[in-house]
């Protein structure tokens, strides 16, 4: 099968690989460039943990070929913050246990991130519309909504 | 939970896309947003030999408004761009309703307007609503080009009347008389899933307050949308009265659909929610259509 190469930029740096068409955007984001933050969830669209930023956008990592990033621009959530300097999503997250395992997270995270940059003051109603692409076993959803609005505060205060 | 091996192809004009699609026969398929499709391959439930992938085509994204009132959406626009589109929200507000129920917004960043309605799910609102806004769909293939009315252009689930090199390029939506209204009323498990039922309508009313024209849809209770043929019979040349939205009714939900039974809901719950979404759809575009 004939692979192909393409140039895509993850995270502000630019990597060259070799891809067949059939990788999907997620497992080369995990397995080709070690990028294990973005999760696989489901595979077929509807758990929403591998929710990426492609081009800036939410979407599912999972619903593409890598082939299809060539030429275009990826974040996952290893560009949102580091242990040491949180993005106020995730600190929100951490201070109102949005969190149980874990799995759902990054892909909450890198849905919200774009949502609260153009939804810095949102309601409830608006929050659980952002995130009804996004399964979480675990929380019920309630701590995750106190943890958006908590964040929206963090973000205003600090911009 | 991975796709079989397929040639992949990255045109960079319709004309290179439909020269691929010519070369390819029965073994390409188009990859447009690739929200059904990929889940499809994943599950090998779809397993192309080639796809050719028209996200690297810009001038397939578009919404331009036509002279008539109506808008012509090129078939590659992100289902997000008609969910936020202006001219879309002014021209149709049916579209406005129907767009925030198509699964998810991280799905509707990618999947396109076309895509769906070649994709021809059962399930799905687009081509329910490309019928009941009378749509008239450009198909190309290499050298050709035909045009075929929306309610002519679905043959069975996941079936349509394109052939292996054609490909939808092009959706027109006429403009709406004045006096129009319509409302779209669906009932699914959770926001963003597969309606159980659903039924979308566009009435018009001339100044008298008769009803000039009348079409309604009706989703998941069948093996393609099905358009009511009631509707236009029992509501055209009257005024509307309850008595005669739920005469619509009750014949849409016992003669016009096929609803199976599944995991999510019986034959006869669905045509227990047809009887009430008609009810619902027809007076609330009765109402909007006399403001």
């Amino acid at each position: 099968m004939t692979t192909h190469t393409i140039k895509v930029k993850v995270n502000g740096v630019e990597y060259v690989r070799e891809v067949e068409p059939r990788r999907l955007l997620s497992d080369f984001l995990r397995h080709d460039l070690g990028l294990t933050g973005t999760h696989v969830g489901c595979e077929h669209g509807l758990c929403g943990a591998c929710t990426i930023l492609f081009d800036g956008e939410p979407v599912r990592s999972c619903l593409m070929f890598a082939v299809q990033a060539n030429g275009h621009e990826v974040t996952t959530v290893e560009a949102l913050g580091t242990p040491e300097k949180m993005h106020p999503l995730q600190e929100a997250f951490h201070e109102k246990h949005a969190l149980q395992c874990g799995y759902c997270t990054p892909g909450f995270l890198m849905t919200l991130k774009p949502f609260l940059e153009t939804h810095p003051n949102p309601t409830d109603e608006e929050i659980r519309e952002a995130i009804d692409g996004n399964l979480c076993r675990c929380t019920g959803y309630e701590h995750i909504i106190e943890a958006v609005k908590l964040a929206a505060e963090k973000m205003a205060t600090r911009s | 939970m991975k796709p079989i091996p397929f040639e992949y192809f990255a045109p960079t004009s319709t004309e290179e896309a439909l020269e691929h699609l010519a070369n390819l026969g029965y073994n390409g398929k188009v990859l447009a947003g690739g929200q059904s499709l990929i889940p499809a391959m994943n599950f090998r439930m779809a397993r192309p030999g080639a796809l050719v992938d028209l996200n690297g085509i810009p001038e397939l994204a578009y919404i331009k408004p036509t002279a008539d009132g109506g808008l012509a959406i090129g078939t590659m626009t992100r289902d997000s761009k008609v969910e936020h589109s202006p001219e879309v929200a002014q021209r149709f507000p049916l579209l406005l309703e129907v767009m925030p129920n198509i699964a998810h917004p991280q799905i509707r960043n990618r999947g396109t307007f076309g895509g769906s309605i070649a994709h021809a799910d059962p399930a799905g609102q687009l081509p329910a609503i490309s019928i009941v806004l009378n749509a008239n769909l450009k198909v190309l293939k290499k050298g050709g080009e035909r045009w075929v009315k929306a309610e002519e252009f679905f043959l069975g689930p996941f079936m349509t009347v394109l052939e292996p090199e054609e490909m939808l390029a092009e959706v027109v939506l006429p403009g709406l008389p004045p006096h129009t209204g319509s409302s779209y009323q669906q009932v699914s498990r959770q926001k963003g899933g597969y309606s159980l039922a659903a039924v979308a309508s566009v009435v018009t009313l001339d100044t008298a307050g008769k009803c000039t024209s009348a079409r309604m849809v009706m989703i998941s209770v069948g093996d393609v949308p099905i358009l009511s043929e009631a509707a236009t019979r029992i509501l055209v040349g009257q005024k509307p009265t309850p008595e005669a939205i739920a005469e619509v009714a009750e014949i849409a939900a016992s003669k016009e659909i096929d609803p199976g039974t599944d995991i999510h809901a019986t034959a006869e719950y669905r045509r227990h929610l047809v009887r009430v979404l008609v009810r619902r759809s027809l007076s609330t575009a009765f109402e909007r259509a006399a403001k």
